[in-house]
């Protein structure tokens, strides 16, 4: 796991559900083939409606027309972020965009298990409206080792609550590589 | 301090005496569920990370109902269900129940029920985030993703956080216009999407007790709804008698402890209930039928695992029967067993069928269809800014197709009544 994640944020609003961060008719392309796989990364967030999409300003596409990816690596929500359906395609679809880490007041429970256990993104919890704070396109930082996040634009820093118990499973990089290391499958 | 009903099945699953709320314990899992969405790359996590040596944990516990993408000429859609079919083959599995068969039966979680998987007191793992419906049997049930689900199936095993649990006790004998849809849209006004997360939903009281097995599956189907990780009643002779009909499997009966823990208890009496709706776009956002009567419909939509279950269809035809739908209807029977009774169940002498069709409804095909919108040829797909009232069970934007329509989720009677005149009607009119 790197030290330290830097990029531009992107902001949504609350109760972010599956279905927006990746709409059901795209749920049916290879997420092993390499070159199909990638529209996952393409479609990601093409479910949140235009005028919620990076906040505060809004408008704003998460991927620019007929590109692959996305120039946001760190995307802000609010409370109960991924909840909905159980399609580990969401997380999928994030990472395949370019996402490295969301940070979110919380999340529902299978998207969150199916960030850490599929090793795609690190979900962080904060205690504070962070989406309320943060702007789209500010450039932000975070500091793993130390659960902080830090906006050059505004140059404030706020803390991450720890990742606890599923740290060991994101550093072995996801739950088959961490079931290995500790002895539970061959 | 005794336990709830989901802390003994999780203890039961995990091999211990006691289970308490927050540790993190491994399960053994009795029965994974996927489906033709989320089964393929199941299959392609587990075959990447266990190679040659990926053995499927125990056969006879896997099961496979292709559903949500089913009469669609999508290619990619269609790719996937060949998917299932060729692992199917190739691992002999048999508990794969194939599209264009005989043994194909459609939405998955109704599926389980009538196909005799859902036993009370075991614990089952499904790729699909309403697997919760499993808990109107009294088992522990929950939705996972891929990664997780390759894991149990080369392993029979999966890490879980012991839930705390919230009760709620429904009392009173039901009027004839409130369904269990009414029940659980209440319990989502009042704790919101996120009042469930990791926690389980208990159900009970007089009025739980008395619902059918249909009836309670829509309340347990909605704990997701809620965040939650299960939903659960305990089991009663009415599930016994369900069960006994459909598997010769031994079942163990678990019932929470006078003094087991909960993190809230609410309590309602169902006498004063009235028929509610959640507004577009969220499953919380509640409100009464009667204030938001008369918004103009441009469709009905009776189907999915949360409203296309035979009871669901038995309830909209008592208004249907005799009169004629305003706006287009569909009518989607979750599984192949509740269209085939659709064929059975009669008003008057009228079958159930005969009765969607006289009055001009679509009836469409077993399958999940447009619950989740679905690639664009799918039936009822939301189109544009529709408004549609539904007894579905998610209006997130663009959860039945288009991201401009506004989706209304009611109960069967509600959708009936608002049929029948083409805008938003309270079933007590009908009555």
């Amino acid at each position: 796991m790197e030290k330290s994640i830097k990029g531009k944020a992107f902001v949504l609003g609350e109760n972010i559900d599956t279905d927006q961060i990746i709409p059901a008719e795209h749920l049916v392309y290879s997420l092993t083939d390499p070159k199909e796989s990638q529209l996952y990364g393409k479609y990601a967030f093409s479910g949140v409606p235009l005028k919620e999409s990076g906040l505060p300003n809004n408008n704003i596409p998460f991927v620019n027309g007929e590109e692959l990816f996305s120039e946001y690596s760190i995307v802000i929500g609010g409370s109960n972020f991924g909840c909905g359906s159980s399609r580990e395609h969401a997380p999928f679809a994030l990472m395949k965009a370019g996402v490295k880490v969301v940070i979110a007041e919380s999340y529902a429970r299978i998207f969150y298990r199916n960030c850490v256990d599929g090793g795609f993104i690190i979900p962080y919890e904060v205690k504070e409206k962070l989406n309320k704070i943060i702007s789209t396109n500010d450039e932000v930082e975070i500091l793993l080792d130390e659960n902080k996040l830090i906006n050059h634009t505004t140059k404030k820093e706020y803390p991450l609550n720890p990742l606890g118990d599923i740290l060991p499973i994101l550093k072995a990089g996801n739950l088959f590589e961490y079931a290995r290391q500790s002895g539970m499958i061959l | 301090m005794g336990m709830t009903i989901t802390e003994k099945i999780l203890a039961k699953s995990s091999r211990r005496k006691s289970v308490v709320p927050g540790e993190n314990i491994w399960l053994n899992v009795d029965v994974l569920m996927t489906h033709d969405v989320c089964g393929p790359p199941t299959i392609g996590i587990w075959k990447k990370e266990f190679g040659d040596k990926a053995k499927i944990w125990d056969k006879q516990k896997l099961v496979i109902f292709p559903d949500h993408y089913i009469f669609t000429k999508n290619p990619h859609a269609n790719r996937n269900v060949e998917i299932l079919r060729a692992f199917a083959k190739e691992y002999d599995i048999p508990n794969y129940y194939d599209v264009g068969t005989e043994r194909y039966k459609g939405v998955c979680h109704i599926a389980l029920a009538e196909e005799g998987y859902d036993i009370p007191g075991t614990v089952l793992f499904g790729t699909d985030s309403h697997t919760c419906t499993s808990g109107a049997f009294g088992m522990f049930s929950t939705g996972v993703g891929n990664t997780d689900a390759a894991f149990i199936l080369g392993t029979g095993k999966i890490w879980e956080k012991v839930p705390e649990s919230l009760l709620f006790t429904f009392e009173g004998e039901l009027p004839q216009y409130i369904t269990a849809k009414d029940l659980i849209l209440r319990v989502l006004g009042d704790i919101t999407t996120n009042g469930g997360t990791y926690r389980a939903l208990e159900f009970n009281g007089d009025a739980v007790f008395s619902l059918s097995i249909d009836e309670r599956m829509t309340l347990t189907n909605m704990a997701i709804e809620a965040g939650a990780m299960n939903g659960i009643i305990e089991a009663d002779e009415i599930v016994e008698n369900y069960i006994k009909e459909r598997s010769d499997k031994e079942y163990e009966i678990f019932k929470s402890d006078i003094d087991a823990g909960y993190k809230a208890k609410y309590k309602y009496n169902v006498n004063e209930f009235i028929p509610l709706v959640a507004k577009p776009h969220s499953p919380d956002n509640i409100d009464t039928v009667k204030n938001v009567k008369g918004r103009k419909l441009t469709k009905c939509y009776i189907g999915s695992c949360t409203g296309g279950k035979l009871s669901d269809f038995v309830s909209a035809a008592k208004f249907i029967f005799g009169n004629e739908v305003r706006v287009p209807t569909f009518i989607v029977p979750a599984s192949t067993y509740v269209a085939q009774q659709l064929e059975v169940e009669t008003i008057s002498g009228v079958t159930l069928k005969n009765v969607f069709e006289k009055a001009g409804c679509v009836i469409a095909q077993s399958s999940c269809a447009a619950c989740l919108g679905g690639p664009m040829d799918t039936i009822g797909r939301a189109q544009d800014n529709e408004v549609i009232i539904s007894t579905t069970n998610r209006n997130y934007p663009g959860r039945m197709g288009s991201k401009k329509a506004e989706v209304y989720l009611a109960s069967p009677l509600t959708v009936a009544a608002s049929a029948l005149t083409g805008e938003i009607t309270d079933p007590r009119d009908f009555m």
